[in-house]
């Protein structure tokens, strides 16, 4: 009969001890995440409460609720991805699927991939330099929302180049055989199968945009208002300003506050999140090779 | 057989060059209308260059050089910078089978729905008859909406060839397209096709020297990028051959 030698034994062990290490430290991976949210939660929920969400901030930020700050990241997130999303498919597109692969070409994939690794507070600078003082948008809602998008372009053209990447050359070649156009083979072919990719990318920057504090601290956001943004060219409060505001620069907040603040951003960017993998898995399931 | 020869494309001193070496040099060649003309030769001879040329998929490549001219009809195909009419009117059928990722029916409309089709009755016509052309209608019938992916490598090449015939082509060409079909349904094909000539041409290229035989008006014997032997099939199967290599190749020795 056949026995397992002592090389095989010693290389089941060894198999379980690896698959052990390696679930550990997924584990711890996930832990910090669980911390965070379950302090936030501790520390927060007392202040919880549909007039936290609704009602202005009042007594100089020390009572009331935070519901501009909710209007605000809203419009800031809304327009930027209204201005990014377009720009970035298109730029992408046209990389992808019609350009050249020459010196140009790679220049500008590699400003690209610059743009992505650009501090915020960078993007801050150039939003407050381009859009506030030279276009003459002054502190706005547009200003802070077009830095945004500048921000997220290079991570919605990047996920965009990738999933029409993943569509088989085969396919394309097999549209242009039957005598279809370029335009009509991206139309038909390219971006149907697409799509699932571009859209995580896209609500993957939503996420982003609804958290950033920097970019949008010199161009747009107001400290504190006292009404509500009027038109695209008003100033806006935003949750992560917010947060750090009364945090650090007010004195008097309830200690629930800035908890109950983090934990409603949190939520928003975790739910935004978990749109794009469920749109990402409801895709996966249609897809069609 | 064929009792007046016209001339349907004329290839004149073609040259393809993918960067360093020449994969076609100089060729000559005519293409008879109503002829099935078989292409062989071993790997790496050029023969599926020779066919990309044909509706200019080499635009797409672009580190391909092409010099020399290719007539259809009388007239260039490089005429027109707009490729999509010519390719609309030559079929393909690559190697490797390619469902699109819709459905079977879908997939069989799509050349004449691109093409601005848009009669339902006529798409419905043109699925059933391409699909009987291509022997694939009686294992799909019933499942017309399902997805093309989803098939078989065999049907999903046969679909390949219902996708080519889509478009009512000129000219029909032919890379392999028996790699991943079974004998009985080659042979289905090969008579739909041996029925297809009486109205189109179709230039074929195979590694199986029988069916160049059984199934080619003429045959020619391509070797790096050039042709060695070019004849009707009843003079070059039967040893009057240019080169001795065809005749090596044909045998088995060479290639």
């Amino acid at each position: 009969m056949f026995r397992p030698s002592n090389h095989l034994i010693l290389k089941e062990i060894k198999e379980k001890k690896l698959k052990n290490l390696l679930s550990t430290v997924t584990f711890f991976l996930f832990l910090p995440a669980l911390i965070i949210m379950l302090w936030l939660f501790v520390k927060g929920s007392s202040a919880l409460s549909l007039d936290f969400l609704f009602m202005d901030p009042i007594e100089g930020m020390t009572a009331g609720g935070i519901f501009p700050t909710i209007v605000g990241t809203f419009w800031l997130v809304i327009i930027s991805v209204l201005v990014a999303c377009p720009l970035g498919v298109i730029a992408a597109i046209y990389l992808s699927e019609y350009a050249k692969d020459n010196t140009l070409t790679r220049i500008i994939r590699l400003a690209i991939l610059n743009l992505a690794g650009v501090p915020s507070i960078v993007h801050a600078l150039f939003g407050l330099g381009a859009f506030v003082l030279f276009l003459k948008m002054g502190t706005s809602i547009l200003a802070a929302s077009l830095t945004l998008s500048v921000m997220n372009l290079p991570v919605i053209i990047t996920s965009t180049l990738e999933s029409l990447k993943a569509v088989p050359q085969s396919y394309r070649e097999a549209s242009w055989n039957v005598g279809a156009s370029r335009l009509q083979t991206i139309r038909h072919i390219v971006l149907p199968n697409s799509i699932p990719g571009i859209l995580t990318g896209v609500v993957f920057s939503v996420g982003r945009s609804a958290g950033e504090t920097a970019a949008i601290l010199f161009t747009g956001v107001a400290f504190y208002l006292p009404f509500l943004p009027q038109s695209v060219f008003d100033q806006c409060m935003s949750l992560s300003m917010h947060l750090f505001t009364i945090s650090t620069q007010v004195v008097g907040v309830p200690d629930a506050y800035p908890y109950a603040t983090a934990l409603v951003l949190i939520l928003l960017i975790l739910s935004m999140n978990s749109l794009a993998v469920a749109l990402r898995s409801y895709f996966r399931t249609r897809r069609k090779w | 057989m064929v009792t007046k020869m016209i001339k349907k494309i004329e290839i004149k001193n073609l040259t393809v060059n993918y960067g360093t070496k020449d994969v076609i040099s100089n060729l000559n060649l005519d293409i008879y209308q109503n002829e099935i003309l078989a292409v062989i030769g071993p790997a790496n001879s050029g023969k599926s260059s020779l066919l990309k040329c044909l509706n200019r998929m080499q635009d797409f490549n672009p580190s391909a050089r092409i010099s020399g001219d290719i007539l259809m009809d009388g007239e260039s195909i490089f005429k027109d910078e707009d490729s999509t009419f010519l390719r609309r009117r030559i079929g393909m059928v690559s190697p490797l089978p390619v469902g699109l990722p819709m459905s079977i029916k879908e997939n069989v409309t799509y050349a004449p729905r691109m093409a601005g089709c848009k009669d339902a009755q006529e798409l419905d016509f043109i699925v059933e008859d391409c699909l009987k052309k291509a022997a694939l209608w009686d294992e799909v019938k019933d499942r017309l909406d399902s997805l093309a992916t989803k098939l078989s490598g065999g049907q999903q090449q046969r679909l390949t060839i219902a996708r080519a015939l889509s478009h009512h082509p000129e000219v029909l060409c032919l890379d392999e397209f028996s790699i991943a079909i079974d004998p009985v349904t080659t042979m289905k094909i090969e008579s739909v096709l041996s029925e297809l000539k009486k109205s189109i041409t179709i230039v074929m290229v195979t590694n199986v020297i029988n069916q160049a035989k059984r199934l080619g008006d003429r045959t020619a014997m391509m070797l790096n990028g050039k042709i060695l032997d070019i004849d009707r099939n009843e003079n070059l199967f039967h040893g009057q051959v240019n080169d001795l290599r065809t005749k090596q190749y044909i045998e088995g020795f060479f290639g």
